[in-house]
C-alpha cells in the first residue's frame, strides 16, 4: 500500500505554509487551516459547480481569481483569501446576487437560516449601489409539498445538482440563458405538472428561501386552538434525533422524551408515534414477502420478486414515473405514516370516544413527500382524509420556537397509549437499512421459531451510508410451515438516494435481479437526512443522527416489532391477523402508473 | 402527431441514442417544422433516456432552437455593431411593413416568422440576414423585400 | 498619409501577395504524404520554431497546446477545429472554410498524427450552415485520402445552434457532449480531459491553416514576418467605417495608424479591436498601439468607427450582445452586464450621476477577475477602453 502513499503537495494561505494531499481544493486546504472562505454553489454532497464566485482566492502569478471550491492546490501555490482584490470582488459578487434578489427577509421563510442572507450580513452590505434588477415572479405553489420563488433564487444549481446527481429525477433543469437564465422544470411547467418526487433534497440543499416546503404550521396552530377539534400528533423515528437541531442542540441528540413533552406543551391532545405504525409495517410487509416467497419457492406461481419496500412516498413516486411497468414489485403495504392515520380515525377514535370527524391528524415528518402522500386520493381508507396536515422537522421546530418553549428545561414525557408504543425495530426506520434490518428480525424469527443469529440483533451487513448495500442471509432450521425455505439464500439490497434505487431498478429491469426484498429509501441515509429535516444535513451529520437512532435501538424494552405488546394487542383486538381483511382495507393500498417525462 | 413521432425516432435512429447526440437530433427534428414542440422534446427524452427537463434545458440554451411555433421561413435578421451602424433598423422596417407582422412574429399564412439574430459574420457586407441557411447581404430595404420574393 | 482607395487596394494587395499563406493553392494531398514519413518531433520542432499563437483570441501556443496533448496517455484523443467564429466582427473563418478546407482538414490530420488522436470534429456555427453541404463533401473526399494514406483518423462535422459561448472551448466540449454551452472549470484543461473526458486540441480554423503551411515550408516563411512576440501574419476581418472592407491576411506587429491609414475612410475615431470583447483603441493612440501579443491581440475583428458614430449606442450594442449571450452560470457575467447595460442607460437618461460610471468600471474590473470564463472576463476590455475615451459621449 505505501505506494500508493498519496503526495503531498506544500502552499502557503495568507503566509502560513501547509501541506495537504494532491487534489486538495483550496477550500478544503483553508479550512484545515481554520481559515473559512465563503461559499454558495458548494455543496459538500454535490460536484463542485464553481459558479456563483463568492470563493474566490487570489493565487500569486495568476491573471484571474480563483474560485477555491474548484481549484485543487499545485505546489508552491502563494494562496491569498482575503487580500484587497479578493474582498472586493466578494463583495461585488454579493452585491450582485442581492441586486437579481427580492430581499424581503423579514417575510422569508428562510430568514435567519439563508447562506445569502448570512453574507450580507458579513459583509455589511447595507446599502446596494448597483441596479435592482429583481423579477416579480409568481411562487409557484402548485404542489401540496414544495414551493418555489424563483425571485429569491441565486441560481447556484445546487437544487438541480441535488434532483439530478443524488436522485437521478431531474426535474429541475437550468434553462435559457444569459440574463434569462433560471432554474426551471421541463417547459416553465408548475411542480405540481412534472416528475418531481417531493423529495424535497433541492429544498434541502438550497442556501435560500427559493426552494422551500409547502407550510401549514398556521393551519395546525388553528387545528390546536379549535376546540372542538381532537388534535393527534404522531412522530416519524427520524424526527427524535434531529429536532434538537431546530431548537439550539447539536447534532446526533436523542431527544424522543423531551419531543413528547414539547408536544404536548404546544397543545396536541394525543401524543402518539409512527414508530408504532413502523412495527405494524414490519408485521405486515414480513408476511407479505414470506406470502410471495411461498408462493414463488413452493407453489411456483408467478408472482413478483424482488418485493420492494413501500415506505418512502418519494421513492414511490418516483417508481410511478419511472419504472411504472414495475409496480407490482412494491408491497401493498402503506407507509408508517398513512397506516397511521386510518388507525386514528377508526380504532383509536373509538377507543377514546371521539367522532372521527372531530378528530386531525398530523403528522411530525423529515419528509416533503409525506405532505404530497398524505394528499393522495386513496388516502381516506377511514372514509376521511386519514392524515390530515403534515409538517416537517422543520416546522415543528417553528412551532416550539413560536411557543417560547426551551427545550433544554423540558421534563421527559412519554408517549399516550394504544399506537404510542414501539420498539427499536421501528426507531431504525428513520435510517437507511433500518427497514431491512427489522424486517430481517422479524421475518427471520417468524420462518425459525429463532432468533436472528446477529450478536446483540445488529444486522451491521445492512448499516451505512454505502449507496448500495447488499446482504446475503442463509435460511437453517425452519419451522415446519416453512420447509421449503430450508437452505434458501436470502438475497436482500438496499439503496438510499433515489440514484442508487435507479441503478437497483436498471437491473431488475433488465431480468437481472438476484435479490428477494429490497429497502429503498427515497433520500440519501434514508429519513434522517430528509427533505423535510435540519437544514444543512450533511454526511457528517447524517452520521451523527444515525448512531442516535441505532443508540435508541438499543436502549428500547423490546427490539422486535412482534414483540410490541400494542401491536399484539391490535391484531387481537381489531385487525385479528397480518394481510387480514382489515389489514387490506386500512394498510394496504395500490399505485398508479404516471408519465415517465 | 404521427409526423413528429417519426421524425424524432428517425433522428435518434440515425444518430444513436449517445447523449453526445443531443445536439444533432434536436437540430434535426428541429428543421422539421421549423421548431420543437412540446411533444417532441419529450419524445426525444423518452428516446434517449433523458429527462425532459434536461432536454428543455439544453434547448433553450441555443437561440435558433425555437420552441413556438413558427413560419416556413425564419428571417434572421443582424442586430450587431456594424449591421447596426449600417442601418438594419430600416431592413427591419421594410420586413415589417412588407410581412404585416413586427419583429418576432409569424405571418398569419405561416410562411415567415421575422427574428433578430448576433452577428452572423457577414459584417463587412452589412446589413445582412438568413431566410433559414441563405445569407442576404449589402441590403437594403429594397433588396430585403425582393429576397422574400424567392419564397413566396 | 491620404490615399485614394485604389492606392489603399494596390497597396493592400501587394501586402497581401507578399504574406499569402493562408489562401495559397497548394497539394494538401501531396503534403500528407510528406508528413506520413515525418518524425512527430520534427512536426513539433517546425510548430515550435514558428512561434504560432493561437489565432482563436486566447493566444495559446500552438506548440505547447499540441505537445502536452502528445504526452498524455490515453487510448482516444481528438483534434476539434473551433469553427464556431461568433465574435462580432469576424468572419474570416468563413472564408477560409469555404476556400480552404482541405488546409483545415490537413492541420487537424496532422495534429491528429502528432498526438495520436483518431478522431477530429469541426464545429461550425449554425449560421454558417450553408456551408455543410460543401464541407460534408470535402471532408468525406479527405477521410477517403486519409483512409488510403494509412492514417488512422475521421473528420466529422458538428454544427452550433446559435450561442456565441460555444466558442470558449471548454463551453464547446460540453454543447458537443449535448449539453448546454456552459464553461467548465479550469483545470482541468482540455488537452488533459477534454471531448467526453479524453485529450482534445481545440484548434482555431485559421490556426490550424497556419500549421498546415509552417509544416509544409518545413518551419519557412511564416515565422520571417511579424515581430519577436508576435511572429508570422493573421487573417484579419475589417468592417465599419473602413474604405476597404472584407478579409485579409497581414503581417503581424503594424500599429493601429498604419492599419488606419490603410482601411480607414480617413475619419477614423475609434478602432475596435478584437470585436466585442476586444478592446477600443481611440484616435489619439493609433500611432502608439501595435496589433500583437504586445499591444491589442486580436482574434482578427477590427471594426472601424468615424467621427459620426456614438461611442455611447456601440458601447450598448456590445453589452446587450454580452448580456444575451453569457450563459448566465456565473453570478459576476450573468448579473454583471445585466448592470453595465442598466447601468449606462440610468446615466444617460440622467437617473444615476456620472459617478457611477466608476462603480461600472470597478464593476467591470471584478468581472474581470472573478468570471469562471473569458466571456464574462474580457466584457471589462471594451467597457473600460470605451467609457475611460469616451466618457463624454457615454455621459451626455
Ligand atoms: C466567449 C469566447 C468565445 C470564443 N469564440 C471562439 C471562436 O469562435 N473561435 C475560436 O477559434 N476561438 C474562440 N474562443 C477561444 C477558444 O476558447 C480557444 O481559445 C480557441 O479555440 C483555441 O484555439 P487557438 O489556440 O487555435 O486559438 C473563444 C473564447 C471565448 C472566451
Ligand atoms: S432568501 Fe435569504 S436573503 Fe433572500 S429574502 Fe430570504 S432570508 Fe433574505
Ligand atoms: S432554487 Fe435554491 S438551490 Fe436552486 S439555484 Fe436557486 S438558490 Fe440555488
Ligand atoms: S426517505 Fe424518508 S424523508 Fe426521504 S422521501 Fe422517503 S420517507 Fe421521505
Ligand atoms: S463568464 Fe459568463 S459565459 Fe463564462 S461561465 Fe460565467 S456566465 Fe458563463
Ligand atoms: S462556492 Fe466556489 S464558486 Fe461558488
Ligand atoms: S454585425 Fe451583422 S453580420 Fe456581423
Amino acid at each position: 500500500m505505501s505506494e500508493n502513499k498519496q503526495k503531498l503537495i506544500s502552499v502557503t494561505i495568507d503566509g502560513t505554509p501547509v501541506a495537504v494531499p494532491e487534489n486538495t481544493t483550496i477550500l478544503d486546504a483553508a479550512k484545515l487551516l481554520g481559515v473559512y472562505i465563503p461559499t454558495l454553489c458548494h455543496h459538500e454532497d454535490l460536484c463542485v459547480a464553481g459558479n456563483c464566485r463568492v470563493c474566490m482566492v487570489e493565487v500569486k502569478g495568476s491573471r484571474t481569481l480563483q474560485a477555491s471550491c474548484a481549484t485543487p492546490v499545485s505546489d508552491g501555490m502563494e494562496i491569498y483569501t482575503n487580500s484587497r482584490l479578493v474582498r472586493t470582488a466578494r463583495k461585488h459578487v454579493i452585491e450582485l446576487l442581492l441586486s437579481e434578489h427580492r430581499g424581503d427577509c423579514l417575510r422569508c421563510y428562510r430568514n435567519g437560516n439563508c447562506e445569502l442572507q448570512a453574507l450580507a450580513n458579513e459583509y455589511r452590505i447595507d446599502q446596494g449601489v448597483f441596479i435592482d434588477l429583481h423579477k416579480e415572479d409568481q411562487v409557484d405553489i402548485s404542489s401540496p409539498a414544495i414551493q418555489k420563488d424563483d425571485s429569491k433564487c441565486i441560481r447556484c444549481q445546487r437544487c438541480v445538482r441535488a434532483c439530478t446527481e443524488l436522485q437521478s429525477v431531474s426535474a429541475l433543469c437550468v434553462a435559457h440563458k444569459g440574463a434569462d437564465m433560471r432554474i426551471t422544470t421541463f417547459w416553465d411547467k408548475a411542480l405540481a405538472y412534472v416528475v418531481c418526487t417531493n423529495c424535497g433534497q433541492c429544498v434541502a440543499h438550497c442556501p435560500t428561501g427559493a426552494l422551500t416546503e409547502r407550510n401549514y404550521v398556521e393551519d395546525v396552530w388553528d387545528a390546536i386552538y379549535d376546540p372542538t377539534k381532537h388534535v393527534v400528533v404522531q412522530t416519524a423515528p427520524a424526527i427524535r434525533v434531529s429536532i434538537g437541531e431546530e431548537v439550539g442542540l447539536e447534532p446526533g441528540q436523542r431527544v424522543t422524551k423531551q419531543l413528547v413533552t414539547a408536544l404536548r406543551r404546544l397543545g396536541f391532545d394525543s401524543v402518539l408515534d409512527t414508530d408504532f405504525t413502523a412495527d405494524l409495517t414490519i408485521i405486515e410487509e414480513g408476511n407479505e414477502l414470506l406470502h410471495r416467497l411461498t408462493k414463488a419457492i413452493r407453489d411456483k406461481e408467478d408472482v413478483a420478486l424482488p418485493m420492494i419496500t413501500s415506505c418512502s412516498p418519494g421513492w414511490i413516486k418516483y417508481i410511478e414515473h419511472e419504472f411504472s411497468n414495475h409496480l407490482d414489485h412494491l408491497s401493498t403495504c402503506k407507509s408508517p405514516q398513512q397506516m397511521f392515520g386510518p388507525l386514528a380515525k377508526t380504532y383509536y377514535a373509538e377507543k377514546i370516544g371521539v367522532d372521527p370527524k372531530d378528530m386531525v391528524v398530523v403528522s411530525i415528518m423529515p419528509c416533503t413527500a409525506k405532505k404530497f402522500e398524505a394528499a393522495r386520493p386513496e388516502m381516506m381508507a377511514s372514509g376521511l382524509r386519514d392524515v390530515d396536515y403534515v409538517l416537517t422537522t422543520r416546522e415543528l421546530g417553528l412551532m416550539i420556537r413560536q411557543a417560547g418553549i426551551d427545550f433544554t428545561k423540558l421534563e421527559e414525557g412519554d408517549y399516550d397509549s394504544i399506537l404510542g408504543k414501539s420498539t427499536g425495530a421501528g426507531a431504525i426506520f428513520g435510517v437507511t437499512g433500518g427497514v431491512m434490518e427489522a424486517a430481517l428480525r422479524t421475518a427471520y424469527e417468524l420462518i425459525t421459531g429463532r432468533e436472528i443469529p446477529f450478536p446483540n440483533l445488529d444486522i451491521k451487513p445492512v448499516r451505512g451510508l454505502k449507496g448500495v448495500k447488499e446482504a446475503t442471509l442463509k435460511i437453517e432450521g425452519t419451522l415446519e410451515k416453512y420447509k421449503f425455505l430450508e437452505g434458501v439464500e436470502l438475497k436482500v439490497a438496499i439503496g438510499h438516494g433515489l440514484t442508487n434505487a435507479r441503478k437497483i431498478m436498471k437491473q431488475l429491469e433488465s431480468g437481472e435481479s438476484p435479490y428477494h426484498f429490497i429497502e429503498i429509501m427515497a433520500c440519501p441515509g434514508g429519513c434522517i437526512g430528509g427533505g423535510g429535516q435540519p437544514i444543512p444535513t450533511t454526511n457528517e451529520i447524517r452520521m451523527k443522527r444515525s448512531n442516535a437512532i441505532y443508540d435508541e435501538d438499543e436502549k428500547m424494552q423490546y427490539r422486535k416489532s412482534h414483540e410490541n405488546p400494542e401491536i399484539i394487542g391490535i391484531y387481537e383486538d381489531f385487525l385479528k391477523e397480518p394481510l387480514g381483511h382489515k389489514s387490506h382495507e386500512l394498510l394496504h393500498t395500490t399505485y398508479v402508473k404516471r408519465e415517465k417525462n | 402527431m404521427q409526423g413528429s413521432e417519426n421524425i424524432v425516432r428517425k433522428a435518434v435512429r440515425e444518430y444513436g441514442k449517445g447523449r453526445e447526440n443531443l445536439l444533432p437530433i434536436l437540430q434535426m427534428v428541429r428543421k422539421e417544422h421549423n421548431y420543437l414542440s412540446e411533444d417532441q422534446l419529450r419524445e426525444i427524452a423518452t428516446e434517449m433516456d433523458l429527462s425532459s427537463a434536461d432536454v428543455f434545458g439544453v434547448a433553450t440554451f441555443y437561440s435558433f432552437m425555437d420552441m413556438q411555433p413558427k413560419g416556413k421561413n425564419i428571417i434572421r435578421v443582424c442586430k450587431t455593431i456594424t449591421c447596426f451602424m449600417k442601418g438594419k433598423d430600416s431592413i427591419i422596417s421594410a420586413l415589417e411593413d412588407a410581412l404585416g407582422i413586427k419583429m418576432g412574429e409569424t405571418t398569419p399564412d405561416r410562411k415567415f416568422s421575422l427574428l433578430e439574430a448576433n452577428c452572423i459574420g457577414w459584417c463587412h457586407k452589412g446589413p445582412a440576414m438568413l431566410i433559414n441557411d441563405k445569407v442576404y447581404t449589402e441590403l437594403t430595404p429594397e433588396k430585403a423585400i425582393q429576397a422574400l420574393d424567392e419564397y413566396m | 498619409m491620404v490615399m485614394t482607395r485604389e492606392e489603399k487596394l494596390a497597396r493592400i494587395n501587394a501586402h497581401q501577395e507578399r504574406v499569402n499563406l493562408i489562401f495559397e493553392k497548394i497539394d494538401t494531398q501531396g503534403l500528407m504524404e510528406k508528413v506520413m514519413k515525418l518524425e512527430n518531433n520534427k512536426i513539433l520542432e517546425y510548430i515550435k520554431e514558428s512561434g504560432l499563437k493561437g489565432r482563436g483570441g486566447a493566444g495559446f501556443p500552438t506548440y505547447l497546446k499540441w505537445k502536452l496533448a502528445a504526452d498524455q496517455k490515453s487510448d482516444m484523443k481528438y483534434v476539434i477545429c473551433n469553427a464556431d467564429e461568433g465574435e462580432p466582427g469576424t468572419f474570416k473563418d468563413r472564408k477560409i472554410l469555404e476556400e480552404q478546407a482541405d488546409k483545415v482538414f490537413t492541420g487537424m490530420a496532422i495534429c491528429a498524427k502528432v498526438i495520436g488522436a483518431s478522431e477530429g470534429y469541426v464545429y461550425l456555427r449554425g449560421e454558417y450552415n450553408y456551408l455543410v453541404p460543401l464541407l460534408t463533401t470535402r471532408m468525406n473526399a479527405f477521410n477517403e485520402e486519409m483512409n488510403q494514406l494509412g492514417l488512422n483518423f475521421t473528420l466529422k462535422l458538428r454544427s452550433g445552434s446559435g450561442a456565441y459561448i460555444c466558442g470558449e472551448e471548454t463551453a464547446l466540449i460540453e454543447s458537443m457532449e449535448g449539453y448546454r454551452g456552459e464553461a467548465r472549470n479550469k483545470p482541468p484543461f482540455p488537452v488533459e480531459k477534454g471531448y467526453l473526458g479524453k485529450p482534445t486540441v481545440i484548434n482555431n480554423v485559421e490556426t490550424l491553416v497556419y500549421c498546415t503551411m509552417i509544416v509544409m515550408n518545413e518551419g519557412g516563411k511564416f515565422k520571417t514576418f511579424g515581430t519577436e512576440i508576435s511572429t508570422g501574419s493573421k487573417v484579419f476581418s475589417v468592417s465599419g467605417d473602413a474604405d476597404v472592407e472584407g478579409i485579409y491576411e497581414l503581417e503581424l506587429g503594424m500599429t493601429i495608424q498604419e492599419f488606419v491609414d490603410l482601411f480607414g475612410d480617413g475619419d477614423t475615431k475609434a478602432v475596435q479591436v478584437g470585436g466585442a470583447s476586444g478592446f477600443c483603441v481611440p484616435r489619439k493612440k493609433f500611432k502608439e498601439t501595435i496589433i500583437g501579443f504586445e499591444g491589442v491581440p486580436t482574434g482578427g475583428s477590427m471594426m472601424l468607427f468615424n467621427s459620426t458614430r456614438s461611442m455611447y449606442h456601440i458601447l450598448m450594442n456590445y453589452m446587450e450582445f454580452m448580456q444575451e449571450e453569457s450563459c448566465g452560470q456565473c453570478t459576476p457575467c450573468r448579473v454583471g452586464c445585466q448592470q453595465l447595460v442598466k447601468g449606462i442607460q440610468a446615466i444617460k437618461h440622467k437617473k444615476r450621476p456620472a459617478t457611477y460610471l466608476d462603480d461600472l468600471v470597478k464593476l467591470a474590473k471584478t468581472m474581470r477577475v472573478a468570471s469562471k470564463c473569458g466571456l464574462g472576463q474580457s466584457v471589462a476590455n471594451p467597457f473600460i477602453s470605451i467609457v475611460e475615451n469616451f466618457r463624454e459621449e457615454i455621459i451626455y
